[in-house]
């Protein structure tokens, strides 16, 4: 039993993670509407400046942090005002082949500028796992589910409770009211790929001192499907307890499962139980049916 | 006539609206609305009321319209090139026809949204107090999502939002479609007290002339983009032919209500 917590306790740690970086999907999809296949290469993105500020120039942590974030909020202003504005009114492939192209485009960038060797991003944590009733806990993957939880927790309270969330969820509800009450549409849909970079930021850090930073790294945005089709595309909570439940999953399969097969069930579950879910409950856990008065 | 009241508040003057660069809707409206006055837009479905009003917020670009001649001011100031932020910003608001409210936002958190273009807590706060002592219904709606009111409530609700954005003009779409007479009075009662007690003007665009003859003291009768007729609300309703065509009264006082042929859908707007 112990080994069954062990591994559901570390993989509900990792899928705080994949919460993390399913946010950012979550957030443009609801308020823009736009499917942005570049979340992962975002997140690689945000890792590769982290890498380079930690490694390369040799910054302190407590300077590099805010550049970083600085920079990936800006990267997501300047996605969404120079790419996907100009695309407003195109047809939904014609954006989402957009930010095929994107995702492309951060990978070639990335490389050209940092190099694709993996570079590592050394943060202060000490490496010897705590034993809480013989489950082994990595002070890594608690400190990757603190930065997560406050993150969520932070930006769960601003799109609740300020003025700009009440105005993002009302841009996502209807946008033409939206604009009719003075919203400043286009201000929410910058703000949302901003927030987007922001986590991104973060999911880089974590995620690249988990594995290394090369473009690889992109993948953690394919594991952001699954997760926000169980939770509902739309669905900030949904986003949280999809990236949950996969990371879960994918951690308790491994154990029981790899030694008998030779490994490889993380890779493919998630998308097992993302078919399920689209087949069961196409709007996923908490995203909305549309309420319609005739 | 208003004509010898000092600047109007609103002047619309000749416009021509076209939709999709080819369908031309507006040939031609003019209209103006006095500072703290109620001006009656009638017309039958397709008149070009709903446009004008959308002329005049600005929200006509979001459906590829355009406002392609004329000029609108507000305040001697040109605000037909402007978007609806600005708009709301200068003191207009819209109150779009099907009420629009944010159905998965609760009652309250959409009175909120009217203050958006306000950056001060402090007297959102008292506005909201405000709306409240107008729509008290909406008090023990608050905390509700807007979706499960009932439609009166929502109407209140899309009223009550305009108005925490402190206008000048409200711009009012078919306030009466698809409610029940007596809200229809309830909400048209509370339309008067708000121009009288906090000075709104309201330009109100309506089918249901009868009602909106009674709360206002200027009319103009649309007619395929065009403004047929206008005059004292008094004088219009009084008019033989309005009497007949608009108000739905024919000689033996039966009524014709266009209310019946319309009906509203409301979906979330993502892929559009
Ligand atoms: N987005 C649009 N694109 C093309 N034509 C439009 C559009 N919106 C309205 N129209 C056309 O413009 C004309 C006027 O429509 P409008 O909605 O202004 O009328 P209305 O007087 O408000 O009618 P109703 O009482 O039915 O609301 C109609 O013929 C309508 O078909
Ligand atoms: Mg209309």
């Amino acid at each position: 039993m112990a080994f069954f917590f062990d591994l559901f306790v570390n993989g509900l740690m990792i899928g705080s993670m994949y919460a993390l970086v399913a946010l950012g999907f979550v957030l443009i999809y609801k308020a823009t509407s736009v499917v942005n296949f570049a979340q992962g290469e975002l997140v690689m993105f945000g890792g590769y400046i982290a890498a380079a500020l930690l490694v390369l120039y040799k910054l302190p942590l407590a300077v590099a942090l805010p550049v970083l974030l600085g920079s990936m909020i800006a990267l997501g202003f300047i996605v969404e005002r120079g790419v996907l504005r100009p695309m407003v009114g195109q047809n939904v492939i014609s954006v989402v082949m957009v930010t095929v192209g994107l995702a492309q485009v951060f990978q070639g960038a990335a490389a050209l500028l940092w190099g694709a060797q993996t570079k590592n991003i050394p943060l202060p944590i000490p490496l010897e796992p705590y034993v809480i009733w013989e489950i082994y806990l990595s002070p890594v993957n608690i400190a990757a589910a603190v930065v997560s939880g406050v993150f969520m927790v932070t930006f769960v309270w601003f799109f609740r409770k300020s003025r700009m969330g009440i105005a993002m969820r009302a841009t996502a509800n209807d946008q033409q009211a939206a604009m009719a009450v003075g919203i400043n549409v286009r201000m929410v849909f910058a703000l949302s790929w901003a927030i987007a970079g922001l986590a991104a930021a973060l999911g880089g850090v974590l995620w690249g001192n988990l594995i290394g930073v090369d473009t690889q790294l992109a993948l953690v945005g394919l594991k952001v499907f699954p997760a926000v089709i169980l939770g509902g595309l739309d669905s900030v909570p949904g986003a949280l307890v999809g990236g949950l439940i996969i990371g879960a999953v994918e951690s308790v399969a491994a154990g029981y499962v790899d030694p008998y097969v030779g490994g490889g069930t993380k890779d493919f579950l998630p998308y097992v139980l993302m078919i399920l879910a689209l087949m069961v409950r196409p709007y996923g856990f908490f995203g909305r049916e549309i309420i319609e008065r005739v | 006539m208003v004509s010898d009241a000092p600047r109007p508040l609103l002047s619309v003057s000749n416009i021509e609206v076209i939709y999709d660069h080819v369908i031309l809707v507006l040939k031609g409206v003019s209209l103006t609305v006095p500072e703290g006055g109620i001006v009656a837009l009638l017309g039958a479905n397709g008149a070009g009321k709903s446009t004008t009003l959308k002329a005049i917020s600005g929200l006509l670009r979001t459906e590829r319209g355009e406002v392609t001649k004329g000029a609108i001011e507000f305040r001697g100031r040109a605000i037909h090139r402007r978007n609806p932020s600005e708009v709301v910003k200068h003191g207009i608001v819209q109150v779009m026809e099907g009420r629009h409210v944010f159905e998965h936002l609760t009652v309250e958190e959409n009175l909120l949204t009217g203050a958006y273009t306000r950056h001060n807590g402090q007297s959102t706060k008292k506005d909201l107090d405000v709306v409240y002592h107008y729509f008290p219904r909406l008090t023990e709606r608050r905390g509700f999502k807007a979706g499960y009111v009932s439609g009166g409530e929502q109407q209140m609700v899309a009223i009550g939002r305009a108005l925490m954005a402190r206008p000048t003009l409200m711009l009012l779409d078919e306030p009466s479609m698809g409610l029940a007479p007596m809200l229809v009075t309830e909400i048209f009662e509370i339309v008067a007290r708000l121009n009288r007690a906090e000075g709104v003007a309201v330009l109100l665009a309506e089918q249901n002339a009868t009602m909106a003859l009674q709360v206002a003291r200027h009319g103009y009768v649309m007619e395929n983009g065009r403004i047929v007729l206008d005059g004292d609300a008094k004088a219009i309703s009084e008019n033989e032919d309005i009497k007949e065509f608009y108000l739905g009264l024919t000689g033996v006082g039966q009524r014709k209500s266009y209310r019946d042929v319309k009906h509203y859908r409301r979906r979330k707007r993502w892929l559009s």
